[in-house]
C-alpha cells in the first residue's frame, strides 16, 4: 500500500490540498473558518487548529490509554481478592474467554460479520496442540504457534467463499463449518479420543512447567492485556476504520478504495487465530480436552459474550466474557432451575440493553457511548 | 484525450433495459452534468461507471484504460470517487472518521503495522486527520469534526460524503444529487464547493435535479431518457432542445 | 438393492418432512418479522413432551395432542409479545441472542416441568409394518408424510386465497405499507409466531413415535430446520419445504451408502456447497443492491 505524505501534491493530478485557495471567498451563509492551507506553504497553526490539543486528561479518557490502564490495574490487583483455587480458576477461565471474545468482537462488533462457528477454530487449535504435544512430544509453545498458523490458514481458505454471504446466510455457513469441525472431532476417535475426550500434557516453556494457579493467572492476565492492546490498536487505525466502514456501509467503503473482501477475510483470520491460541492454552490448562470445546454451544456462548458485553467495544467483550463465565457459578445453587434463570437473565439484558452492557452504560455517562 | 469513455453501454434488470446503448465521453477538467426525468437511468449509470453494477453489454474506459467489470475499490485506486443519492454514510463512526475512510488509499492498510501501531501508522493518521479537518472545513462542516455521524443533520451528511470522496484525491468525482433535500442557501454553498473542486483540476460529473444549479455550473450536459441519450451539449444548447422540453414536461398532446 | 434404496428414500422423506415443518416455522417468522427464531426447535420439543405428559396424566391421546399444540402456540404468542415486541431497533445479532435465550429458557422449563428422560408415544395407527417394493415402512411414516403434505396444501391455500394470509404476505414485503393500508401488523406478527409454534409442535407430535423425545431434542431439529429454511432461500416458505426434504434425503442416503457417522456433517456440507454457488439459497430473492 502506498502511504503518500498526505499533503504533498500528487504528480499526476491536482492534490486536494489546493482545491481551496486562500483567495476564495467563504460561501454565503457558512460560518467563518480558518482558510485552508495553500500548497507548499509550511504547516502553521492554521492547518492544525482544528485538532484539539490532547492533555493528559484527554489521553486518559481514550480507551487505548486510559481503558488499557484500568484493565491492567484490575488484572494486577485482582489476585488480592482471590481466596482459593476455585476463585483463581474462574478468573483464569474469564481471561481465556475474554481473549476469544476480544478477537470475535473485531469480527462481529466492528466488521459486522457474524460467526456461529468460532468454537470450531478454538477446537482445532486445542486439538492440534493436545495431539502434537501429548502424542508426538512437540514442545507446547511450538505446537501453539504452529496450531495458530494452521488455524489461520484454515480460516483464510474458508473465509473467501463464506464471507461473500450476508446476514443469516453467513450465520448458517459459519454454523455449518463449526458443526462439521465438531462432528469430525467427535468421530475421529483414534486421534482425538472421540466424545470421551483426551488427556493433555501440561504446558511447559523451556523446562518451566505452568502448574500453580498464579502461573496461569499471570500468563492469561498478561495475554489478556496484550490482546486488548492489539484490538484497540487495530480499531484506531486504517485497518480498523476499513473494518468499521464495511459494517457501516460496504458500498461506501468500496468506492473510496477499501477492498472489503480482503478486510473481512483478514479479520476473520485474526479472530480465528485468537481463538486458536486460547484453545491451545486452555487444553494444557485443564489438561483434558473434549469435543465440547468445539461445539455449537460454545460458539454461541462466545457470540453471547460479545453481544452481551457490547458490540464494537473491546472492554465490552471483556465484561461480557466475565459475566457469562461467572454467572453460571453464581447460579449453581438454583440446581435444576439454573438454565431457566440463566436464559431469563440473558433475554432480559438483551431486551433492555440491546446494545450490550458497556455501551449502554457508557451512553448514560456521555452521549454517543464508547467508540 | 477523454478521461472517461462509455461505449454502447447496456444494463438490463430482468429484461428491462435501464441503460440502453449509451455512449458518451467526458473530458478532463470539466463539470459535466447528467440530467433526465426520474427513472431515466442516471443513478444506474453512476453505478455502472463506478463498478457497483456490472454492465450487461458495452465498455467503460477510464484514463485510457479499459475498466469494464472492475470492482469499485479497483476503480477508486485508479482515481474515481463518488457520492450517493441515498446517503451511504458509516453511521457507526464519527464525521471525521468517515472522511478518514476516504483517505484509505493513501494510508498503510496492511494488518501488521496497524496491529502494533507502528510509528508510520501514527504519523499517517495524524496527517490524515489534519487533512480530513481541512476538507470538512472546506465543505462547511467545521462544527461537526467529532460528531457521531448518526447525530448529524441530513444536509451536513450530504457534504460529509463530498469531503469523504475528496479525501481520496480523485481524478474523477461523481456526485449523485449533491443538492437534493438542501435549502437554497445550502445549495449555493454546494455550488461553490463543486466549482472550487473543478477549478483545482478534478473532473466532476454531476447528477442533479436542481436545474438552476446545473445550468449555472455545467460546462457540458448529457440528457438521458429511458436509459438512452436524448441529447448532449452546452447548457445553452440543451436548454433550447425541444426533445428535452418534451421529456421534462411530458409529450405535448 | 431396490428395497434398500426405497428404505433410505422413505427414511429420508420422513426426517425431511419434519425438517420441512420446522423450516416452515423459521420462514413464517422470518417473513413477518425478519427475526431468525432459534427457539423453533424447542417448539418441536414442547409438542412432543407436552403430549407425552398430558397422555401420562390420563388425558385421551387425541385431546392431549390438541392441547399440546395449542399450548405450544401460546408459548409462541408469549415469545412474540413478551420478548420480540419489546425490542426496539435491536440489531439482528441481538435478536438472535434473544431467541437463543428463549430456547435456553424453554429447555430449562421443560427440564423442571417434565424431566430429563427419553419418552415415546404409541404410533397413531399401530406398529404393523408395511412392505413397499422390498422396503419395510412403518405406518407412522405415512402419517408424517401425509400430514406434512396436508399442511403445505393448507398453507398454500391460506396465503393465496384468504385475506389474512395475503395480509401476512403484504406485511413481509413491506411492513410500513401494510400498516398504511390498514393491516394490523402487530397482530400479523403475533399470528406468525403462534402459527410457527403450532407447526413445530405438530412436527414434534408426529416424530415422537419414531425417534422418541426429551427436553434436548429441539437443539438439532432447530438447526436442521434453520438449515432447511436457508437452503430453500429465506423468506420462501415452500423453499423451506423443498430444502427440508433435500436435507432429509441427503442425510438418509449419505448415512446408508457412505458413512452413518458423518450423516449430520453431510447435510451441512451440502448446504455450504449450495450457498457457495447460490448465496441466497435455492429459491431466495436475488435482487441487486440499490444504492
Amino acid at each position: 500500500m502506498n502511504e503518500a505524505t498526505p499533503m504533498s501534491p500528487r504528480p499526476s493530478s491536482a492534490s486536494t490540498a489546493n482545491i481551496s485557495r486562500p483567495g476564495d471567498t467563504t460561501p454565503p451563509g457558512a460560518p467563518e473558518r480558518p482558510a485552508p492551507q495553500a500548497p507548499g506553504t509550511p504547516r502553521t497553526g492554521a492547518g492544525s487548529a482544528g485538532r484539539p490539543r490532547q492533555g493528559l486528561k484527554a489521553r486518559l479518557m481514550k480507551p487505548r490509554t486510559g481503558g488499557l490502564l484500568v484493565l491492567a490495574v484490575v488484572v494486577a490487583v485482582l489476585p488480592a481478592f482471590l481466596q482459593n483455587a476455585f476463585h483463581y480458576d474462574v478468573a483464569i477461565q474469564i481471561g481465556f474467554n475474554a481473549i476469544v471474545a476480544i478477537g470475535l468482537n473485531l469480527l462481529i462488533g466492528y466488521c459486522g460479520q457474524i460467526s456461529l462457528g468460532h468454537a470450531g477454530f478454538l477446537g482445532v487449535g486445542a486439538y492440534f496442540s493436545a495431539i502434537t504435544v501429548t502424542n508426538f512430544g512437540w514442545p507446547p509453545l511450538l505446537s501453539l504457534v504452529v496450531a495458530a498458523v494452521v488455524v489461520g490458514l484454515l480460516a483464510f481458505v474458508i473465509a473467501r467463499p463464506i464471507l461473500r454471504l450476508k446476514g443469516h446466510y453467513l450465520a448458517m455457513a459459519t454454523l455449518g463449518i463449526g458443526l462439521i469441525i465438531s462432528i469430525i472431532l467427535n468421530q475421529e476417535a483414534q486421534l482425538t479420543g472421540g466424545p470421551d475426550g483426551m488427556i493433555v500434557d501440561p504446558f511447559t516453556v523451556f523446562g518451566f512447567e505452568f502448574k500453580k494457579p498464579w502461573h496461569w493467572y499471570s500468563l492469561v492476565g498478561g495475554l489478556l492485556v496484550i490482546a486488548a492492546w492489539l484490538s484497540l490498536n487495530i480499531i484506531d487505525s486504517p485497518v480498523g476504520r476499513a473494518l468499521r466502514a464495511v459494517h457501516g456501509s460496504e458500498v461506501a467503503a468500496e468506492v473510496v478504495g477499501v477492498d472489503t473482501t480482503r478486510y473481512k477475510v483478514m479479520i476473520f483470520v485474526v479472530s480465528a487465530v485468537f481463538a486458536s491460541v486460547v484453545g491451545s492454552l486452555g487444553a494444557h490448562y485443564i489438561m483434558f480436552l473434549s469435543p465440547q470445546e468445539a461445539s455449537f454451544f460454545h460458539s454461541v456462548e462466545l457470540v453471547i459474550m460479545v453481544v452481551l458485553g457490547g458490540m464494537a467495544s473491546t472492554f465490552g467483550a471483556v465484561v461480557g466474557a466475565a459475566t457469562l463465565t461467572a454467572l453460571p457459578q453464581f447460579l449453581t445453587f438454583l440446581e435444576d432451575y439454573e438454565h431457566l434463570i440463566f436464559g431469563l437473565i440473558l433475554m432480559l439484558v438483551m431486551i433492555f440493553l440491546p446494545k450490550g452492557v458497556v455501551p449502554s452504560l457508557a451512553a448514560l455517562f456521555k452521549r454517543g457511548g464508547e467508540k | 484525450m477523454s478521461l472517461l469513455t462509455v461505449d454502447t453501454l447496456v444494463k438490463e434488470f430482468g429484461g428491462v433495459r435501464a441503460i440502453d446503448d449509451l455512449s458518451f465521453t467526458i473530458d478532463p477538467g470539466t463539470i459535466h452534468s447528467i440530467i433526465g426525468p426520474n427513472g431515466a437511468g442516471k443513478t444506474t449509470l453512476f453505478n455502472l461507471v463506478t463498478g457497483v453494477y456490472t454492465p450487461t453489454f458495452g465498455t467503460v474506459q477510464f484514463n485510457g484504460e479499459p475498466v469494464t467489470g472492475k470492482k469499485p475499490y479497483e476503480l477508486a485506486a485508479r482515481g474515481m470517487s463518488r457520492t450517493f443519492q441515498n446517503l451511504q454514510i458509516c453511521m457507526n463512526m464519527t464525521a471525521l472518521e468517515n472522511v478518514l475512510v476516504g483517505r484509505h488509499l493513501h494510508l498503510d492498510g496492511r494488518l501488521l503495522p496497524s496491529l502494533f501501531r507502528l510509528p508510520r501508522i501514527v504519523r499517517g493518521d495524524r496527517a490524515a486527520e489534519d487533512m480530513g479537518r481541512e476538507l470538512m472545513a472546506f465543505v462547511g462542516l467545521e462544527k461537526y469534526f467529532d460528531w457521531d455521524a448518526d447525530a448529524m443533520p441530513y444536509g451536513a451528511l450530504k457534504r460529509l460524503e463530498i469531503a469523504r470522496a475528496l479525501a481520496a484525491e480523485p481524478k474523477l468525482l461523481l456526485l449523485d444529487e449533491p443538492a437534493a433535500g438542501l435549502n437554497d442557501v445550502e445549495s449555493r454553498e454546494i455550488d461553490n464547493v463543486i466549482k472550487k473542486v473543478a477549478e483545482s483540476g478534478v473532473t466532476v460529473v454531476l447528477v442533479e435535479h436542481d436545474m438552476k444549479m446545473v445550468m449555472e455550473i455545467s460546462d457540458h450536459i448529457l440528457v438521458l431518457d429511458y436509459g438512452r441519450k436524448l441529447t448532449e451539449g452546452t447548457p445553452q444548447e440543451v436548454r433550447q432542445n425541444p426533445d428535452v422540453i418534451a421529456a421534462y414536461l411530458g409529450q405535448v398532446a | 438393492m431396490l428395497g434398500e434404496f426405497i428404505q433410505y428414500l422413505f427414511s429420508g422423506l420422513t426426517s425431511g418432512a419434519i425438517y420441512a415443518l420446522v423450516g416452515l416455522g423459521f420462514a413464517l417468522i422470518y417473513n413477518a418479522s425478519h427475526v431468525i427464531n432459534f427457539a423453533q426447535g424447542e417448539f418441536v420439543m414442547l409438542g412432543g413432551m407436552g403430549t407425552v405428559f398430558l397422555a401420562a396424566a390420563g388425558v385421551p391421546l387425541p385431546l392431549a395432542v390438541v392441547v399440546a399444540i395449542i399450548g405450544t402456540a401460546c408459548v409462541g404468542f408469549a415469545l412474540e409479545k413478551l420478548a420480540v415486541e419489546q425490542t426496539k431497533n435491536a440489531s439482528v445479532v441481538t435478536l438472535i441472542i434473544i431467541t437463543i435465550g428463549a430456547s435456553i429458557v424453554l429447555r430449562g422449563a421443560a427440564q423442571v416441568l417434565f424431566d430429563k428422560q427419553f419418552h415415546t408415544l404409541p404410533a397413531f395407527s399401530g406398529d404393523e409394518p408395511i412392505n413397499v417394493l422390498g422396503a419395510t415402512i412403518t405406518s407412522q411414516t405415512l402419517w408424517v408424510l401425509g400430514i406434512t403434505a396436508l399442511i403445505v396444501v393448507v398453507l398454500q391455500w391460506f396465503f393465496n386465497r384468504t385475506l389474512l394470509g395475503k395480509a401476512i404476505l403484504a406485511t413481509s414485503v413491506n411492513p410500513l405499507a401494510a400498516k398504511l393500508v390498514g393491516i394490523n401488523v402487530s397482530f400479523v406478527l403475533l399470528l406468525s409466531f403462534g402459527m410457527s409454534a403450532a407447526l413445530g409442535a405438530i412436527a414434534g407430535v408426529l416424530i415422537t413415535p419414531i425417534t422418541s423425545t426429551n427436553f434436548e431434542v429441539g437443539i438439532m431439529l432447530g438447526l436442521k430446520g434453520f438449515s432447511a429454511a436457508i437452503l430453500g432461500g429465506l423468506g420462501n416458505p415452500f423453499g423451506a419445504v423443498i430444502g427440508g426434504l433435500i436435507l432429509g434425503i441427503v442425510e438418509a442416503f449419505g448415512a446408508g451408502y457412505i458413512s452413518s457417522e458423518y450423516k449430520d456433517a453431510m447435510a451441512f456440507i451440502i448446504i455450504l456447497l449450495a450457498l457457495f454457488f447460490m448465496p441466497s439459497g435455492l429459491f431466495g430473492k436475488k435482487g441487486t443492491e440499490r444504492v
